[in-house]
This record gives structure tokens, sequence and C-alpha cells, in this order.
């Protein structure tokens, strides 16, 4: 729509994961290391669920709408579960790397708890999984142009704003729940 | 941040949330930039008004560089306009408006209120018979022929005749908004129906956002004159390594070629005189590379090009005492860039013909519309008050009559008193040197082509109209009643320019063929693209031909497409197709009796075989060959020059148009308040919660569990 529509949305969307990380990330440097490699790696099953659904395209090679719309369901339900492998492959990761730590530094201020662990990454993947879904749709709302012409919604970029707000929140309570049961062992909770 | 819940995994609310923002995702990543084919419809067929220079002014119009953008209003009638002029809320405007109100008058008002217009976008309108639309000047190409206030004062600025006196001069106007043309009725379609959706409001009341808006893209980098775009560009080439250049002279290639062979690589001797037959290639309108110049170019060069055929056929051509130049001028449209650079050649000695060589020259003007038969004989009357001159164009005169008298379907006929010469490249010769010549025109005094270098001189202009069934190589061959009177006006030429040359057996054996003629009227006008016109080109350059007829616009990449045309059409109607080889007819110069001076060869597609499998290309020789047709000016670097023609056009980086809805500003601004107070809320509330976290997360003790 116009710069002031950009910056609006741009705050909504991605406003409150930039207050959580200014003050409970931003003033711990290994917090800061764990976000980032938490945003890596839903980079990276993001990477392996596009290239399921290219191949996947390729090889169905644009038949009809039902085929296609089949398609786009398995290929979600395809992506969410490689997002949750990535999870717990984070959490491995982090299992290891907390007891090196320990076993460097025995006194327990510096390591940052598995809870903590779980906050971060789930911060983590919840920016970078915001930042995809909607850097785009915010660099076209800085053209002149309202969605709506087609007929669709003009409040279109407010509702893109709010949902990215929500699945970053999301993102991080489902970070804890995950890790919470990994760490108990209750299984079912995944 | 624990969770109270913390033995529930994610419930299925969630997830089927999660699985529909990632479907949602998907789908916004796979289908490229979905979002933006959501908010804007692409106008594709348009032709855009770009920038135009010359020595002193700058005509053409200009958008702002990131394009203008401008809530739509349709304008069907003058009362329309109110509404944008002065009573709309929502300015500024994007005017699309009716063809048959594109005049001057309307055009005065939107240029007096910049401010509440964005742009403008015509239509095409339906031409009938008592409308007319020129936005040439009256007086074209004034200043530039022989008539000026210091030679022929009372001939000179059109005084005694206003040639194109429909005119209404829009075209050499500076407008400061984009105007673009809407070809497709389609896609004046969908916008009218974006108007009527969303930009009416109730009984004539503000009409409510979200807003229907357009928005165009036509920032041209040159200002001023041609004068300051040559400089700036010449700075820029001269000390910038990455040089930005503005503009671009406009330049071309004349199409020329001799009766009997002559050694180019040297020049004529005095005593061997030549008749030359001139007439131009371009036209231009108002509009971007849209110039169908049916009347004021295509029907005249058309008319040549059967002339030239016919004079070929005849049997004692290589005996003729006087050589006969065949020459088409590119760039007349635009101050006599083609003739003005022959001249200055002939004059320098770089073109192989001299002007001492000229004997006398035959010109043709607009020949379609003739009234009742007639075409007239123009000549100039200053050249004649010298008596010699006079005495040759008297000769001349009455050649030309004797030999229109062997056609009784055209009747040559003198002009009564003393009149100007209309414009045409014999005014630039005449500047040069007193020779006797004549202009052929339909028109006695001002034009009867009503839309004079407009976009709605179409074949239809000229009655060039095929029936609705026929396919379109049916169509190529039909022969129209306008290509059968142009082929007596061919005949006519061409008899009176063997007899100039100094034949005298054969002249009633001349005749053109109609059949030729229409078919050069059939690709220039309706579709270029026809099997003909494929069979005589190059292989390289049958891209060229696409299906719609071709724009005579001069533009400034060269050659273009109707000057490529008309050489390969002149060269296979006076050629002569030999047996060279391929690899022959690049190099001729192995072989015997062949030479590069004489001739030129060229290796052509050639008609389909009889299976239609592949086509038999052929090398055709002809005298035809390119001349320069850049104005002098630009040679001298003189670029405010008044002598020659200094015509440059601007150039750009991005020209689109595009329609999409617009929200009201005061939703923007709910939007940045909402976002802005989401954030501050969400940095206060962090804020104290980290502050008061230990009081807040007591985890409960456990062994083996680790606590916040």
């Amino acid at each position: 729509m116009t710069v002031p529509v950009f910056f609006g949305c741009a705050f909504i969307a991605f406003g409150p994961a930039f207050a959580l990380y200014l003050f409970t990330i931003a003033t711990d440097p290994l917090r800061v290391i764990f976000l980032i490699a938490g945003a890596f790696f839903w980079l990276v099953s993001l990477l392996l669920s596009s290239m399921f659904w290219f191949l996947v395209r390729v090889i169905t090679d644009n038949r009809d709408e039902s085929v296609q719309n089949y398609l786009l369901i398995f290929g979600a339900l395809l992506s969410v579960c490689i997002q949750e492998l990535f999870r717990l492959a984070y959490y491995k990761l982090l299992k290891k790397a907390s007891e090196g730590l320990k076993s460097i530094n025995p006194e327990e201020d510096i390591a940052p708890s598995m809870r903590l662990l779980a906050y971060v990454s789930g911060l983590g993947f919840g920016i970078m999984s915001g930042v995809f879904s909607f850097v785009n749709t915010l660099s076209n709302s800085l053209g002149p142009g309202t969605v709506g012409i087609h007929g669709d919604s003009p409040q279109f970029f407010l509702n893109s704003a709010f949902m990215t707000l929500v699945i970053i929140m999301l993102h991080v309570f489902w970070g804890v729940v995950f890790f919470d049961g990994c760490e108990k062992n209750k299984w079912y909770i995944l | 941040m624990a969770t109270t819940r913390g033995g529930s995994g994610p419930d299925p609310g969630s997830r089927g949330l999660l699985l529909l923002s990632f479907s949602v995702v998907l789908a916004g990543l796979c289908g490229g930039n979905s979002v933006e084919r959501k908010i804007y419809i692409p106008l594709n067929k348009t032709a855009p008004c770009v920038r135009l220079l010359n020595a002193t002014h700058q005509i053409g119009c200009q958008s702002s560089i990131s394009g203008d953008t401008g809530v739509i209003h349709v304008v069907e009638k003058e009362e329309d306009l109110k509404w944008v002029l002065t009573d709309g809320p929502n300015p500024p405007y994007m005017v699309l408006l009716e063809g048959k109100l594109f005049t001057r008058d309307v055009m005065e008002k939107l240029k007096g209120t910049t401010s509440r217009i964005a742009g403008l976008a015509v239509t095409l309108a339906k031409p009938n018979s008592t409308s007319s639309f020129s936005p040439s000047v009256q007086c074209p190409n004034d200043g530039f022929g022989i008539y000026s206030n210091s030679y022929g004062p009372e001939f000179a600025h059109c005084k005694k005749t206003l040639w194109n006196e429909l005119g209404n001069g829009l075209a050499y106007e500076d407008f400061s908004f984009p105007i673009f043309l809407l070809e497709d009725e389609n896609e004046t379609k969908v916008i009218k129906q974006c108007y009527q959706d969303h930009n009416l409001g109730q009984n004539g009341s503000a009409p409510s956002f979200p807003l229907c808006a357009m928005q165009l893209f036509s920032h041209m980098h040159a200002v001023i004159s041609t004068a300051t775009c040559m400089r700036r560009s010449f700075i820029q080439s001269t000390f910038s390594i990455n040089p930005e250049i503005v503009c671009d002279p406009l330049s071309d290639y004349n199409v020329w070629s001799m009766l009997k062979p002559i050694n180019t690589s040297g020049g004529l001797e005095p005593d061997v005189r030549v008749v030359v037959a001139a007439t131009r290639l371009d036209s231009r309108s108002f509009f971007w590379n849209v110039a169908p110049g049916a009347e004021s170019a295509v029907a005249s060069f058309v008319t040549q090009l059967a002339a030239a055929e016919a004079l070929h056929k005849a049997p004692d051509v290589t005996t003729l005492s006087r050589n006969v130049m065949f020459v088409f001028f590119q760039g007349e449209t635009f101050d006599y860039i083609g003739s003005s650079r022959m001249v200055y050649d002939m004059e320098n000695g770089k073109f192989p013909v001299r002007l001492e060589n000229i004997d006398s020259f035959v010109e043709l003007g607009q020949v379609a519309l003739r009234t009742s038969l007639d075409l007239w004989m123009h000549t100039d009357p200053m050249s004649q008050k010298n008596e010699s001159v006079k005495n040759q164009v008297e000769d001349l005169l009455a050649t030309l009559e004797k030999s229109g008298a062997g056609v009784p379907e055209v009747v040559l006929k003198r002009l009564a008193q003393s009149q100007a010469l209309p414009p045409s490249s014999l005014q630039r010769f005449l500047r040069a040197r007193n020779i006797s010549g004549v202009v052929l025109a339909d028109h006695s005094g001002s034009f009867h082509n009503r839309y004079y270098q407009s976009i709605y001189d179409t074949a239809e202009n000229i009655n060039v109209t095929y029936p609705e069934w026929q396919s379109p190589e049916e169509a190529l061959n039909f022969v129209t009643d306008t290509a059968k009177a142009l082929a007596n006006v061919a005949t006519v030429l061409a008899r009176a320019l063997y007899e100039l040359a100094g034949g005298t057996n054969f002249s009633s054996s001349i005749q053109a063929d109609p059949q030729t003629v229409t078919r050069l009227l059939y690709g220039f006008l309706v579709r270029a693209n026809n099997s003909w016109f494929q069979s005589i080109l190059k292989h390289d350059l049958r891209s060229y031909l696409d299906d719609r007829p071709l724009q005579h616009y001069i533009a400034v990449s060269s050659p273009t497409n109707t000057t490529y045309v008309v050489q390969y059409a002149l060269a296979n109607l006076t050629g002569k197709a030999t047996n060279l080889t391929r690899e022959q007819c690049q190099d001729p110069s192995k072989v015997p009796n062949e030479s590069k001076d004489l001739y030129e060869y060229s290796w052509v597609q050639g008609p389909w075989n009889s299976n239609k499998t592949e086509r038999l290309p052929q090398c055709v020789r002809s005298t035809v060959r390119l001349a320069r047709a850049l104005s002098p000016a630009f040679e001298l670097s003189q670029w405010s020059s008044t002598e020659y023609s200094t015509w440059a056009e601007s150039r750009w980086k991005d020209i689109q148009a595009r329609i999409f809805l617009i929200a009201s500003k005061e939703l923007e601004f709910i939007t940045l308040i909402v976002g802005f107070s989401i954030l501050v809320f969400s940095l206060i509330v962090t804020y104290c919660i980290n502050a008061k976290a230990d009081v807040l997360f007591v985890a409960p003790r456990e062994p083996g569990a680790v606590s916040y």
C-alpha cells in the first residue's frame, strides 16, 4: 500500500518478537548464538521440504486441479513433519552442547538451562519462519496498490501481519513444550 | 515462560493452525510472486507518448521517475471533465479519455490543471466519415524548406496555402504528465469495469475507498533541447567509465537504386545526367512507434516501387541517354532528415551522384486520395523566376502531360496560380541548387488527408478494405480499387520517367502491375507476415515481420523494419535472380562478370517449394543500396542548428502501465498507529516481565530439573 502500511505491518508482525529479543536475548551472547542456530535449523528444514516439493512438482508436472490440491496438503503435512524433526534434532544437539559446556565449566552460572534454551530455540524458529512467510508480502506492501482488484479482501496485509505475529508466538510455545516433553521423556507430547 | 499445561502436547487446534499457515507459506513461496498478482493488473497493449527534442524545444510527455498514480476517472463526454478539474475529492486523477474527445480544447484544459491530473489514457476511437484528427502542425516542416523570410517571404510559413488545415499541433506540445494509448479493447473494458465497481459513488457523492487507480511509468531522461542532451551525453561518454547517454538522434537509412548500374566506388562524370524520382518512407503520430502512415507515406512509396518495377521492364533501358535514380527518403517527417543528408553528401562528394548530375526531379507526394481522377503538379515559383529554370520546368510539365495522356484514369493538372511547394524533399534540393522539379499530389490546396500523421491514417483511410471471409493468402492477392488507382499513377510516373530519361519507343508498353501494388499495400498496411514478404527477405530478417501492419516511424535504431522491407522489395522488383551459390553471393569478386561496385547481391529466402517443406533460396542482384540518413547537424556537431534537422529522441528505462486498488490515507495511518502501539506495548510488557522474572517464574524443585 505504501510506506505507512509497510512499517505498520512490520511492527505488528515483528514487534513482540523484537521486544523479546531486545530484553531477553540480546543481553547474553550465548543466547544470541543459540537463537541464530535455531533459525538456521528451521531454514534447513524449509530447504528439505522445498526440495521434496520441487521433486514432487517435477514428477507430477502440473496436472489437473484436484491432484494439485492433494499435493499441496501432502506437501504441507510433510513440511510440518520435517520441521518438528529438526526441532528434535536441535534438541539433541543442544543436549550434547549443554553437557559439553557443563564439563568445561562446572559452575552453573554461565551455562543456560534447558528451559531457557527451549525458549530461545522456539524464538529462533519463530523469527525465521515469520520472516520467510511475511517478507514477500511486506515488500509488496511498499508499492502503491492494495489487494482487492480480483475480489480478495483489502485487509490482506493486516491479516497476514497478525497471522505472522501469532505464528512466531506459537513457535516459542511449541519450542518450550517440545523440549519439556523430550526432557521428561513424555514422548506422547510430541 | 513456563506453561501450566506441561503434560499435554500441542492440541489439534494449534496443529491445524500450523497446517494452515504452512499451506499459506508454501502457496506463497511456490507461486512466485502471487501477492503481486493479487494486487496489480498489468496493461500490456499500450503505446506511450515519449519525449522528442529539437534545437530549441522539447515535445511529448514526461512522468515522474517512480511512475504517476491517479484515481481512474472515465471521461466520455465533456461534462465528465468537471469532476476531474474541480469537483472530485480524491485528486490526482488518471483520466481515461474517449478517442473522440482527444482534441485541442480538452487538452488545453487538462494542461492547465496539472496538480489534479496524474496522467491520461486515450482509447482508440472509430473514425467516421466526417471526423478528422491530425496532431501535426498546420504548416509541416516550416523553416526547413526553401521558403523563409529572406527567400520567398510571401510563401513562407504557409501564408498563401495552409497545407494541413485540420492540424491541431498536439504532437508538438510539451506535457508534464504521461499519456498512453490503449490499443486493446479488452483492456479498456477491464479498466472501465474496475471503475464502475469501485469509483462510482451513490448519486454523485464521493465514492468510498478502496478506489481503482492506474499507474503510468514513462520517465524520460532528456530535457530542454537537443543541444543540452547531446552535450550531456557527450560529457558522459568522454569522462565516465559507465556513460549514461540521455538521448539519441533520429536516424535511419535512405533506400536508393539506379536504373542503369553505376560504379559506386567513384563519382559520376559531370556530363552524366540523372533523373531523380523521390518519395518519403516515414510518418509519425502522437504516440511512440505507432505510425500507420497509409496516405502520408505508404501509398506514395508503394506507387514508386511499382513504377520502378514497370520501368525496369522496358526493353531499351540500357540505351537510355539519361539514368534514373529512385530514392526513398527516411525521416522527412522530422524536418527532412534523409533529403538534407543526401544533399549534404552530394555537395561534399560523399555520394556517387552529384548535384550537377541532376537533370530533373519528380517527387510523389500524397497520391491516394484523388478526387475525380485529378493529379496535381506542384512546382516552385521562386526558382522559376530564373528563365532557364522556368523553361526546364515547362518542358518537364509538358513531358509529364504527354506521358499521362496515355492513361485516361489519371488527369494531370497544373495549378492555376503560382503557389508554394507542399512540404517535400524537393525543397531541400532547391535550397542547394535551382533544379527543375515537380511534386505530384492528389491535393491542389490543403491536404485531402484528414488524419495526416495520426494513429487513424490506416488502410481504411485510403479505402483499402478486404472482405471478411478471405484468408490472408487470398487477401494478399486481392486487387482493391485503391490498388488499381495507385497502379495507374505508377504507370504515369514510369512513362514520364522513361521519356525524361530519353526513351521514345516503348512508352506505351510500360504498365505498372496492380497485383504488385496490392500485395505491397497488403503487406505494409494490413499484415506484414505474408508469404510474399517472407520470400523476398533474408533469412535472419524474417522475425521483423509480424501479423500486424508495419509501423513507419523512423526510430533511433537502424535500419527499421520498413527500410529493410522496402530495400528488399525494390531489389526483388527491379533486380534479377542469378544462379550464384550462397558463397558466391556473399563474395562475388571471384565470379566473372559480377562486380560488387556495380551491384548489390543478397541471399534471400525465396518461395516455398511445392511440398512446402523448405524454401528455395536464391541470390538477387540489384542496384539497391542504403545511404545513411542522419542529419548533418549531428555530423557537424551543430546541435542547435537551424539549417539542418536536429530531432532527437530521449532515452528511458522503463515504460509500463498497470491498474490496482488504493486504500485511503486514513486506513494507512491507522495501520501504522496500530503497529506502533503493538510494538510499544510489547516492549513495555516484556520489560516488566523480564524485570520481575525471578518472582514470576518459580520452577518446582525437582531432582534433575534445571531451574531458570
